[in-house]
């Protein structure tokens, strides 16, 4: 699947809920999905510090494709992290570095990702972006 | 105003003042939690407001032509109620600030400006970043020396290790009416007569003791008392800094520019008298006016029956989330003003802060602001419901449920 299908598909499953509840319902269960980052990776540079929740990310380069890991300690961001990993693990530095991650707003987490909201979430983005940048250096 | 008939006290009279309260999020009726962290606005507010950009506005206190005069009239007026409603001795002794904070880092400027190294300032351990940060930098600009209260376990400060660090040294004691984190109503009488004994003076942090009981300066004899209007169901962006004539004669001007002069030559500039002195530039006019409106306003109602409707929404959120298994509340001082912080077991506050968000709720969470008491007590934040006049029980009853599915969906 390319990343564009990645987020369509996305789209389509929240498409099914039209309460706010339930969506955020399947966002908790995607968070036990989440790959978690090993606990002996959970240093400080590894932190993204939200005013609130608290989030960890770590990243791979194999075979070209990029891997992540991850943890948060607010459920909800853990859900959100998890998709944000479905779309861009595996993806080529080039395609995450350049990616527009448009499946946020158009399944209503837009709020999440506002300079405003405090966990972490925008910093992240900005860290799996950073790695891909990194790695293409 | 004073001789005004109280109207009796009916909260779904009240809500009607209130425009904001009756709106809609996410297709659920809004219910407003957060009168922490801001007041929702009496229409009487909004329309005072909107009529002076209608057809009033003007600048002040320079006109010679009628909408000027007007307006300077009604911002001086508005200082008079707030003079009156704090009981202040002098109208001059009430500046108009940006809000508490500006009022904190005025007096740590100017006030600051007084003292020398070695000097002490005294805070707690319960305060707003507001009432910290100004604090440390004033320290490290003039070598003074930062002395901390400790909070107790239940939220209460520890008055005996406050009596301990009271010293000749002690400067300015600096500490909070009431805590926003934990609703603590500290003895401010108290401590403050205490302070005075050992020769310092005190600033009291008002920001959540203005709306929610009656303020007399003069009895409490505090030397500085600061509050935001916008708390107190008046606007952003505008806040009062009440100091005792003499220390605010004493201290020199915080900035320049106009309205704070008396006279400008390139050789020598002489300042105004009280209160311009602290007031340079256009002030936010129609912030000092709404501030005197949303004041009336409060003075209108039956400050008893408020407090008695407040004291229940407390007592009974309390109760009802002492039933929810795994709640912990952040914060049981024996005198509390109607702020209940809390936490859930093995949850973390920003998931349930959304989940409420979700079903209509407004409540604030993380460290409010109060990052050090957070540390005190160990944990990242707190869930925060705090309630004004204006919520009803009904309310709490829906947050209750709502607090409960969110536990079930993140257990
Ligand atoms: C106790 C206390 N002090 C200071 C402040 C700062 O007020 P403002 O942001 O209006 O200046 C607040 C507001 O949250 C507060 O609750």
């Amino acid at each position: 699947m390319t990343i564009e299908e990645k987020q369509q598909e996305i789209i389509d499953d929240f498409a099914i809920y039209d309460d706010w509840m339930d969506k955020y319902e399947y966002i908790i269960e995607l968070g036990k999905d989440l790959p978690l980052i090993d606990e002996s990776k959970k240093t400080n540079d590894r932190l993204i510090e939200g005013c609130q929740s608290r989030v960890w990310v770590a990243s791979e380069f194999n075979n070209g494709k990029m891997h992540f890991t991850a943890d948060s300690d607010a459920i909800i961001t853990k859900g959100i992290i998890a998709l944000l990993i479905r779309v861009l693990d595996g993806e080529s530095p080039e395609n995450i570095a350049k990616t527009d991650l448009y499946f946020i707003p158009a399944i209503g987490l837009q709020e999440h990702l506002s300079p405003t909201r405090a966990n972490g979430l925008l910093s992240m983005v900005k860290r799996l972006k950073i790695a891909a940048l990194e790695v293409l250096k | 105003m004073t001789t005004q008939e109280k109207i009796t006290f009916n909260v779904e009279e009240i809500r009607k003042q209130f425009p904001a309260l009756h709106r809609e999020v996410y297709g659920k009726p809004f219910i407003y939690f957060d009168n922490g962290a801001t007041s929702q606005k009496p229409q009487i507010v909004i329309d005072t407001i909107n009529r002076y950009y209608t057809s009033e506005n003007a600048n002040i206190h320079r006109g010679v032509h009628f909408l000027s005069q007007q307006a300077t009239d009604a911002y001086e007026e508005a200082r008079r109620i707030v003079q009156q409603f704090i009981h202040a001795k002098h109208e001059h002794e009430v500046i108009f600030t940006k809000g508490t904070t500006d009022g904190i880092n005025l007096v740590a400027t100017c006030f600051g400006e007084l003292l020398t190294a070695g000097d002490e300032i005294m805070i707690s351990g319960m305060e707003h970043h507001s009432n910290i940060v100004p604090w440390q930098m004033l320290c490290e600009r003039k070598k003074l020396t930062l002395k901390v209260i400790p909070v107790l376990d239940n939220g209460e400060l520890d008055l005996e290790a406050f009596q301990q660090l009271l010293s000749e040294k002690t400067k300015l004691v600096a500490v909070t009416h009431i805590s926003n984190t934990l609703g603590t109503i500290n003895p401010v009488k108290w401590m403050i007569d205490q302070a005075h004994a050992a020769g310092a003076k005190v600033l009291i942090d008002g920001a959540q003791s203005i709306q929610h009981m009656p303020i007399n300066v003069q009895e409490l004899d505090c030397d500085f008392y600061v509050f935001s209007s916008h708390k107190v169901f008046g606007p952003t962006g505008t806040g009062v800094l009440y100091g005792k004539e003499a220390i605010l004669n004493a201290m020199p001007p915080y900035q320049g520019g106009g309205d704070m002069i008396e006279k400008v030559t390139f050789e020598k500039t002489t300042y105004n008298e009280l209160p311009f002195k602290f007031e340079a530039g256009t002030p936010h006019i129609i912030g000092g006016i709404a501030t005197g409106t949303a004041l009336r306003y409060l003075s209108s109602l039956d400050q008893e029956a408020i407090h008695a409707h407040e004291t229940d929404l407390l007592n009974f959120a309390q109760e009802q989330l002492l039933k929810i298994e795994g709640v912990r509340i952040i914060g049981t001082a024996r005198e509390k003003t109607s702020v209940v912080s809390f936490v859930v077991d093995g949850i973390h506050p920003f998931d349930i802060g959304t989940l409420l968000d979700k079903q209509g709720i407004a409540v604030r969470t993380g460290h409010h602001c109060t990052q050090p008491l957070m540390d005190r007590f160990g944990i990242p934040g707190t869930v925060r419901a705090s309630f004004a006049f204006y919520n009803t029980k009904e309310e709490v009853e829906t947050f209750i449920q709502a607090l409960n599915r969110s536990i079930g969906m993140l257990r």
